[in-house]
């Protein structure tokens, strides 16, 4: 019997867990198979034990995912008897409604918020969890807790509810719905040392391994049929790893040679770039993460 | 997280006396700012013409924020250092200044209250301190800034320092609580480097001060107080009989084998376990989210409370609290709103209100209503007793918010007095 365990983030997350559970009638948590969704489930699993985490998982599949992020989920999803929805970004785009990107930047990062959207819609969910932090990028760090949308899934960044002491309001009208981040926040190195100490799996990306990868923009590129090459970039095969897991298209990798959790936190303590750093979306725009929020993006 | 310490700041100033620097600053001595963050703030800084680092575009994150300049909502900002977490609050100087400020005081243990030297104690000031006072922050650090600018004069240090003992002494602060420090943001002297231009200080940097604070020295003594959040009924094989009772403690400490009463039904049982997750607990801290089993079959659901049946708090259909309005709704006489006390809620009716109170501790005065930004002191009438301690004594459980019952929205924010 251990006499006192306390960690103040673990903490405020559950309680917020627990909040969502509460105060809701159809939430989800939103999973991508990333380190932070996948944190979010331990932090869930430990929010209701013994009993089974009460709501559902949604992945929405931009069918460019690494596939080793695939395989964790289906393992996660089935070694925790947890129930998990899938929506295809290739269906939207099939239905018309989203036009595949072209060319040299093309990602279908932009596109997941329309099959989001439709999904939220479809199944009626009032609350969906994310595990966005506030210190990933400034648009970010203005987030609630709890951030109500409107039926079209905006995000009103002038009228925010107030958030004081840990009092969470979820009250919301019929339609609207509140985008609920526990990890609110944590910061890239603590989610990494709370992975480490709970010894939590993760995607084998994370870790150092070798891949066909081309340089472009000093940014170290996938080379793979989803992401657009041109004839003179050249596919080089290197030592690298992942920092952060999105959509082949819009994730650059990173020189590493870590390939343990104790050198992957250590190679994070010491990194002088942010980890958005490497996320070739945000590099559209300063305020490129805003404009997708203000749409219903995460 | 390895058992680093954790301490929440609020910071607090007016328009131009060097928030966002100072933030960006410390940000930027403890190695928080990245290379590619300070890199698109050195290129921004360019553009604009300036010839130093604008830290304040580490923080303003917002594009209505970057057009004009200012800072609009609130923006939580963190570093760490090897031994401590920190979270700031980085609430704005001018725009609604009372609610943004009590929200980002609302989570922090700690104001930061910036000074221009220059102007020395202004009207904001005034503000920012009775802010302080009212939330009952455990410590406050009066930074008196842009030291640079009158030619790092003690006197004009002094000056300053003995108009804030002033305004001390109008309020609830202890001396101790208070600790001042000359700093230039701009230039990093006393931010996390002792400043060679200030010999006559002999106190520690702004960042060391920050360091040697504790988070228990922070946190009141207030008895136990366990709102049920969620009941946890799992009915698997496993764990068939299964009822454990999870919550976040406030306050005190929490044992295995305490003599409990559950609030309303005042049913008495003993505590059997304590958990978090698969772990078995002999003890709660305050801050702790936990599930309780009992040693007895009893009727509770959320919103209930858990406490020591030696330690019971006050349960009352009637309460007078100190209100901030943090909503462009005005709070009227008889208007009805859903209290949410905690994790609980109930009706709550406006029966008067008795005054609004100035913040620059000039004196209250009579009104009808209280609009945004306004503080006053207000009683109301709740549809069922709620479970409190006043504010002073126990922060989480003397607190409670007020939701408008057509918008949804969060209105307003109370602090509850002790019953004459």
């Amino acid at each position: 019997m251990s006499n006192i365990y306390f960690n103040p983030k673990e903490s405020e997350s559950i309680h917020i867990l627990r909040e969502v559970a509460a105060q809701f009638e159809r939430p989800v948590l939103l999973f991508s198979g990333g380190k932070d969704s996948i944190t979010l489930v331990r932090l869930a699993q430990k929010a209701f034990y013994p009993a089974r985490i009460p709501f559902p998982l949604l992945h929405i599949d931009t069918g460019h995912n690494f596939p080793e992020t695939i395989q964790f989920r289906d393992e996660l999803v089935k070694e925790l008897g947890l129930e998990l929805i899938v929506r295809n970004v290739q269906d939207s785009i099939d239905q018309g409604k989203v036009r595949e990107e072209k060319g040299r930047y093309a990602s279908r990062n932009t596109l997941q918020t329309t099959t989001l959207l439709d999904a939220i819609e479809e199944f009626k969910f009032d609350a969906c969890i994310g595990g966005a932090r506030r210190d990933e990028e400034k648009a970010r760090a203005k987030e609630r807790v709890f951030s109500v949308r409107d039926d079209f899934g905006q995000w009103d960044e002038k009228n925010q509810r107030p958030e004081l002491f840990d009092m969470l309001n979820g009250r919301i009208d019929q339609g609207q719905n509140v985008r609920v981040f526990p990890i609110s926040n944590w910061t890239e190195l603590d989610v990494w040392e709370y992975i480490k100490t709970e010894n939590i799996n993760i995607p084998s990306i994370y870790f150092a391994h070798k891949r066909e990868v081309f340089f472009r923009d000093g940014l170290i590129w996938t080379a793979n049929e989803h992401v657009y090459r041109e004839p003179h970039e050249e596919v080089k095969e290197k030592m690298v790893r992942f920092r952060t897991v999105g959509d082949m298209t819009c994730t650059a990798a990173v020189l590493s040679e870590a390939d343990t959790l104790d050198t992957v936190v250590e190679e994070i303590r010491q990194s002088t770039l942010s980890e958005r750093g490497a996320r070739i979306d945000d590099k559209r725009s300063e305020a490129a993460m805003e404009k997708r929020k203000k749409v219903g993006y995460f | 997280m390895e058992n680093r310490k954790l301490i929440k700041i609020a910071t607090a100033g007016s328009v131009d006396d060097g928030k966002s620097t100072l933030i960006g600053r410390l940000l930027y001595d403890t190695g928080s700012l990245t290379t590619d963050k300070l890199e698109a703030i050195e290129k921004t800084s360019r553009q604009r013409g300036f010839d130093y680092l604008d830290f304040s575009l580490a923080t303003d994150g917002l594009v209505a924020e970057r057009e004009q300049g200012i800072t609009i909502d609130v923006a939580h900002i963190y570093f760490n250092t090897d031994k401590t977490n920190f979270i700031v609050a980085d609430t704005p100087g001018h725009v609604e200044y009372t609610r943004n400020m009590v929200t980002g005081a609302s989570t922090s243990q700690v104001a930061i209250i910036l000074i221009d030297a220059r102007k020395g104690v202004i009207e904001q000031t005034y503000r920012h301190f009775f802010i302080s006072n009212l939330l009952r922050l455990s410590h406050v650090v009066v930074a008196i800034n842009k030291m640079d600018l009158v030619g790092y004069d003690e006197d004009v240090f002094l000056k300053i320092k003995a108009d804030f003992d002033a305004l001390v002494e109008k309020s609830n602060f202890q001396t101790e609580q208070i600790t001042f420090i000359p700093i230039s943001a701009l230039k990093g002297e006393n931010i996390a480097k002792k400043s060679a231009e200030m010999p006559w200080y002999v106190g520690n940097t702004l960042l060391d001060h920050l360091e040697v604070l504790e988070p228990e020295d922070l946190q009141e003594q207030a008895y136990a107080r366990f709102p049920v959040q969620y009941v946890i009924r799992p009915k698997t094989d496993a764990f068939h009989d299964f009822r454990g009772f999870s919550g976040k403690l406030y306050g005190g400490n929490l044992q295995v084998g305490d003599q409990v009463t559950i609030l309303p039904s005042f049913t008495e049982s003993k505590i059997k376990s304590i958990q978090l997750f698969d772990q078995e607990l002999e003890v709660a801290v305050p801050g702790a989210s936990v599930t309780i089993t009992l040693e007895d079959e009893v009727d509770i659901s959320r919103g209930d409370m858990i406490v020591k049946s030696s330690e019971l708090p006050s349960s009352e259909k009637s309460i007078t609290a100190t209100i901030c309005q943090v909503n462009h709704k005005p709070l009227k006489i008889g208007q009805k709103y859903t209290l949410q006390h905690g994790v609980n809620r109930v009706l709550a009716k406006v029966e008067s209100i008795q005054s609004k109170i100035q913040t620059d501790f000039s004196g209250e005065e009579s009104t009808e209503a209280l609009k945004l930004n306004d503080i006053g002191k207000v009683s109301f009438k709740l549809s069922k007793a709620i479970h409190f301690d006043p504010y002073q004594v126990n922060r989480s459980n003397g607190s409670f918010i007020l939701i408008d019952e057509g918008t949804h929205d969060t209105v307003s924010v109370g602090f509850i007095e002790a019953r004459d």
